[in-house]
């Protein structure tokens, strides 16, 4: 049972003498909470794993403190941090059963025989593997195992915390489904705290109480699934986040009305004018804005994509590209004039990649 | 040119591989293979491409047998879902290795590497060699490679399944574009039924190394003609519930009637399997309404734009799609409620007696 804090965390590798530090991970800052689920999200290289790695031990930082609670355990080796963690690949006993498997963290300390049945058992009901209990390991699938390592992880209820390192990656896709379901159940039936690493979207916002978004060794964003979809801080989590992801067009900015290729968007809202000078974007996701046949912005249809459940237009103005949702009943299709609608509430601004806020909203924030 | 599988069959020791599969692919078209991993949509293609010999049937090209013609002699290009690249050449090399191969000018494969590294953004890493690079840019190597040996049947074996996310976004929009502009019959076998509808063309769902339904890529996926096709495109999986008509009325799985004209109208008296799909099931205040089923929560998944909610009947376990992101507590009473009028329904063999005559329009979030 802890609370984990990183106090101005960061890792650089010595590069040659004089040439500026190479981050892996920039400094951060920040405390994450004992029974809350937290999921480090971004792209190959950008930092999660390192992270992950510091937090169990793996990799010492170069800068800041790492606290389990009140206690210092910068320097601690992994055995001695009091943690759980679960791989990519299946780490089991083949010869042992589904149940001393489970049992074996738990034996190790020594922990009465009466109490091991006992947890055991709710962690086989938790993930569905009480009727295989009894079976050896070895001849099980790939996925049972995997579900036997999360068992293992699961098993001691007085870890720290548990650690997840892209645990879903030998999962065969129809079964992802199951195992992100029985993930989640278990996260809310267990008191932990509980670190998951992933390049996945859906598992990182299904799972997670909180997203932690990364790109280039830095935290862009540490937020619920729905602040990362509606008010994305970052340009890279607009993206990121959604898919497709959102839509950026250079513009600029005066008062409540944002200019795209002299087409005015009507934003809601007064905008302090951005300085000269600074890049200004305005992003709009593609599920908030529609296109039909007439008013809004005029736009000329390139493409229509069927994607069963919806259809999206690739719409152009001027040399600008954007992506909107078009509804069943509007029967436009590629090279139809038409208008593209977006309500100015689902309109963002961002300067040089960070939103901004309106004069009333930073008032009231 | 033009490729037919006529009855082709593979038996493995007593195992049926594929099993009386007829399949017409012509030059310029998108093919997609759709179907769950061991469906046979690997092996399917190894036949294409002649590193197998089938059983039974014929592989023809142009209407003349190919059964037995060296692969080296077929103008086959195939990517892998486990890249493949030669470890000790760069880039380059390894794009321009099957032009080489057929002793192509200079110059010529020079213009084709350089245009294949472009599309596929290699232009940085040509002189890196497979093991200095990330995990996509060398399956986009496996891709250039595919692509610059213009060949007149490439087979795509599930290219994008071990990319990032949003890298797969990309390629799937660029891949299809870039394969078209050579002309060639392009196979894309996945098992994704979002990926098969953004390549478009024409659909093939395999089950159990069968063919179930061929036809327009849209167009299966509103109309399966049978519940392994729908099963087979339906991710998250469809919604079923066995129902029984007999004598005016309908007996559903909780145990309740009603009226068989409402659920199952102008069918004759016998069982029937009932199918719809995440979008048409809407999440509803729990009632007493008819139309309404009770149940608990399981759990909610995030796509990033959509939330999907699992609700545990009893009987079954039903997803609902919601626009938007939302996160309902686990073990909430929730309902589900379905237009009778967006039902699939099947017959006790499987096959399709209904189906929904236009498609779901997703609105606002319903809140429960």
């Amino acid at each position: 049972m802890a609370s984990i804090t990183l106090d101005h965390i960061a890792h650089a590798y010595p590069g040659p003498p004089g040439a500026a530090k190479h981050y892996a991970l920039k400094p951060i800052d920040h405390v994450w909470r004992q029974g809350r689920a937290y999921a480090l999200l971004g792209p190959s290289g950008c930092g999660k794993t390192t992270l992950l790695n510091i937090i169990s031990g793996l990799v010492i930082p170069s800068e800041g403190r790492l606290l389990f609670d009140n206690r210092d355990v910068t320097s601690l080796s992994t055995e001695k941090r009091n943690i759980a963690q679960v791989f990519q690949f299946p780490v089991i006993y083949d010869t042992m059963t589904v149940a001393e498997n489970l049992a074996f963290p738990l034996k190790n300390r020594r922990m009465e025989r009466a109490s091991i049945e006992q947890r055991v058992g709710e962690i086989a009901d938790l993930l569905d593997l009480r009727p295989v209990l009894g079976r050896r390991a070895r001849g099980l699938t790939a996925d049972a195992k995997q579900k036997i390592s999360l068992g293992r992880g699961l098993v001691r209820a007085d870890v720290s915390a548990v650690l997840f390192d892209e645990p879903l990656t030998v999962i065969d896709p129809a079964l992802k489904w199951e195992l992100r379901s029985k993930l989640k159940a278990v996260h809310q039936a267990l008191d932990m705290l509980m670190i998951y690493v992933t390049h996945d979207q859906v598992e990182a916002l299904t799972f997670a109480d909180e997203v932690v978004v990364m790109k280039d060794g830095a935290v862009l964003q540490i937020g619920t699934p729905a602040d990362l979809f509606e008010r994305p801080e970052h340009s890279f989590v607009g993206y990121f986040i959604g898919s497709p992801g959102m839509n950026f067009l250079p513009a600029s900015v005066s008062g409540s009305r944002a200019i795209v290729n002299e087409t005015a968007f009507d934003l809601g809202l007064d905008y302090e004018t951005p300085a000269l000078g600074r890049r200004v974007e305005l992003g709009f996701r593609p599920d908030y804005a529609r296109v039909l046949a007439t008013g809004g912005v005029p736009v000329t249809v390139l493409r229509v994509e069927d994607l069963g459940r919806r259809r999206l237009a690739r719409v152009a103005f001027g040399s600008h590209e954007a992506v909107a949702t078009l509804p069943p009943d509007v029967d436009i299709g590629p090279g139809d004039a038409a208008g593209l609608h977006v309500p100015p509430e689902h309109l963002h601004v961002f300067v040089d990649e960070l939103r901004v806020l309106g004069t009333a909203e930073r008032l009231r924030a | 040119m033009s490729l037919q599988l006529d009855h082709v069959g593979l038996k493995v020791g007593q195992a049926v591989i594929i099993d009386g599969v007829s399949l017409t692919f012509e030059r310029g078209t998108m093919n997609v293979l759709l179907g769950p991993t061991l469906s046979g949509k690997t092996t399917l293609m190894r036949l294409m491409a002649g590193l197998d010999a089938p059983s039974t049937g014929q592989i023809k090209v142009d209407g003349r047998s190919i059964v037995g013609v060296p692969v080296r002699k077929r103008s086959v290009a195939m990517v892998y879902q486990q890249f493949v690249n030669y470890p000790s050449l760069t880039v380059y090399e390894n794009i321009a290795s099957p032009l080489r191969v057929a002793r192509l000018p200079k110059a010529e494969i020079e213009t084709r590497v350089r245009e294949a590294s472009r599309v596929l953004r290699l232009d940085p890493y040509l002189d890196r060699l497979p093991a200095q690079l990330s995990g996509g840019q060398q399956q986009r190597t496996a891709i250039a490679r595919a692509l610059v040996k213009h060949a007149s049947l490439v087979l795509l074996d599930e290219p994008l399944a071990n990319l990032d996310y949003k890298l797969r976004e990309e390629l799937r929009e660029e891949l299809p574009k870039l394969f078209a502009a050579t002309g060639t019959i392009l196979v894309y076998a996945t098992t994704e039924p979002a990926e098969a509808l953004l390549l478009g063309g024409t659909t093939a769902t395999l089950w159990q190394g069968r063919v179930t339904q061929i036809g327009p890529t849209p167009a299966v996926y509103r109309r399966p003609a049978n519940i392994d096709a729908a099963r087979v495109f339906s991710d998250p999986p469809l919604n079923e519930m066995a129902v029984t008509r007999q004598g005016g009325e309908a007996t559903l799985p909780d145990g309740r009637r009603m009226p068989a004209q409402l659920l199952l109208p102008d069918l004759p008296d016998g069982a029937y399997r009932i199918g719809f799909r995440v979008e048409d099931a809407r999440l509803a205040q729990p009632s007493g309404d008819i139309h309404v089923f009770l149940g608990k929560v399981a759990v909610t998944e995030i796509s990033g734009s959509e939330s999907f909610v699992h609700v545990d009947l009893g009987f079954a376990t039903w997803v609902s799609l919601v626009l938007g992101v939302h996160d309902w507590e686990p073990g909430a009473a929730a309902g589900i409620s379905v237009d009778p009028s967006r039902l699939f329904v099947f017959d006790p063999s499987g096959v399709l007696v209904r189906a929904p005559n236009s498609f779901a329009v997703l609105s606002n979030p319903v809140m429960v």
